[in-house]
């Protein structure tokens, strides 16, 4: 178990959880989002290795209406 | 006549106008007045998804990246580190390299911190983005930013949201003689007519946003955007006439009964 916090909420994750992973289960599309985990971004073809820890800070941003 | 162009960053645009996506009712006004606007480029902000509500509708789904341009902005940043996070995620998300930055400094008036506009630039630059510059309307810093290797340069007509329209058109026209970038009024402009003179003035561009998402029906505005911007820029290519202290008949004198 991981306890990590997602866009700032804290969320608990099951054992082995990859970036690819925590995307697939937020039903979301890696092509509309960016990562980055603990202030450094998580480049789209690391998605499958990179492993999520206890503490790991995730956000995950997309495009919104903005001026 | 040479063909009438409008291109940043080497990227062919049929419209001058840009138009923001912020602050309409929802998704599907939002692409219905960005339709009528005509634009080609969009502005859009970067924010955190929600993550409790997977079936909430995104903005791609409406506005397809394929068919229009987004400019990725830096709304709501007050620092340069905030910023360069900002657009260095846009990047990631895929592959945008044409960005808008703004790098605010007070809460109240919005008003760029051209220091930190200046510092972030540079190291923009030199990471490869192509950045249009949201700036005050100071001929100098202006000049800074181009020499920072800025795309566009992109001075406010007055504070961001504020409908004033353009205050200092003596400095917006000392920008626009001076720069050889693309000069696109950006902020403050808050009906049809500030855009045809923002254009008449030879701004290469407008953008857009309040002005047309908090009008009453704002496809209609923004279709009253495309043919203020048309036209603005139209009377600029023409050569206005000249200005005359008295008046000088437009029927000749000769043959008057």
């Amino acid at each position: 178990m991981a306890k990590i916090q997602l866009n700032g909420k804290k969320i608990l994750l099951g054992p082995k959880m990859t970036i690819y992973n925590l995307i697939k289960k937020y039903k979301l599309d890696k092509k509309k989002v960016a990562v980055e985990i603990n202030g450094k971004i998580a480049l789209k073809q690391n998605f499958k290795k990179i492993f999520l820890k206890d503490q790991d800070k995730i956000e995950i941003v997309h495009f919104i209406g903005g001026g | 006549m040479k063909k009438d162009i409008f291109k940043i960053a080497n990227k062919k645009l049929n419209s001058r106008l840009i138009v923001g996506t912020g602050k309409y009712k929802n998704f599907i006004q939002t692409a219905k007045a960005i339709n009528a606007s005509g634009a080609d480029m969009v502005t859009v902000a970067v924010r955190r998804v929600n993550i409790l509500d997977k079936k909430k509708p995104t903005l791609m789904d409406y506005l397809d990246p394929k068919k229009i341009i987004y400019l990725p902005n830096t709304a709501g940043c007050f620092n340069s580190f905030e910023a360069l996070r900002t657009l260095r995620l846009a990047r990631e998300m895929g592959g945008w390299k044409l960005v808008k930055l703004e790098v605010l400094g007070d809460k109240k008036t919005l008003y760029p911190d051209m220091l930190e506009t200046i510092k972030t630039t540079k190291i923009l630059v030199k990471e490869g983005f192509k950045v249009l510059v949201y700036c005050t309307d100071d001929p100098l810093q202006a000049k800074k930013l181009e020499d920072e290797g800025a795309t566009a340069i992109m001075p406010l007509a007055s504070p961001i949201g504020s409908g004033l329209g353009i205050q200092n058109k003596i400095n917006i026209s000392l920008i626009i003689k001076q720069s050889k970038v693309p000069v696109i009024i950006d902020a403050g402009i808050g009906t049809a007519s500030d855009a045809t003179i923002a254009m008449e003035m030879g701004c290469d561009g407008v953008l857009i946003n309040s002005a047309i998402a908090q009008a009453k029906n704002p496809i209609l505005m923004a279709k009253s955007f495309k043919n203020a911007v048309i036209s603005g820029r139209q009377s600029f290519l023409s050569g206005r006439m000249k200005k005359n202290y008295f008046a000088i008949p437009s029927s000749p004198a000769k043959g008057l009964i």
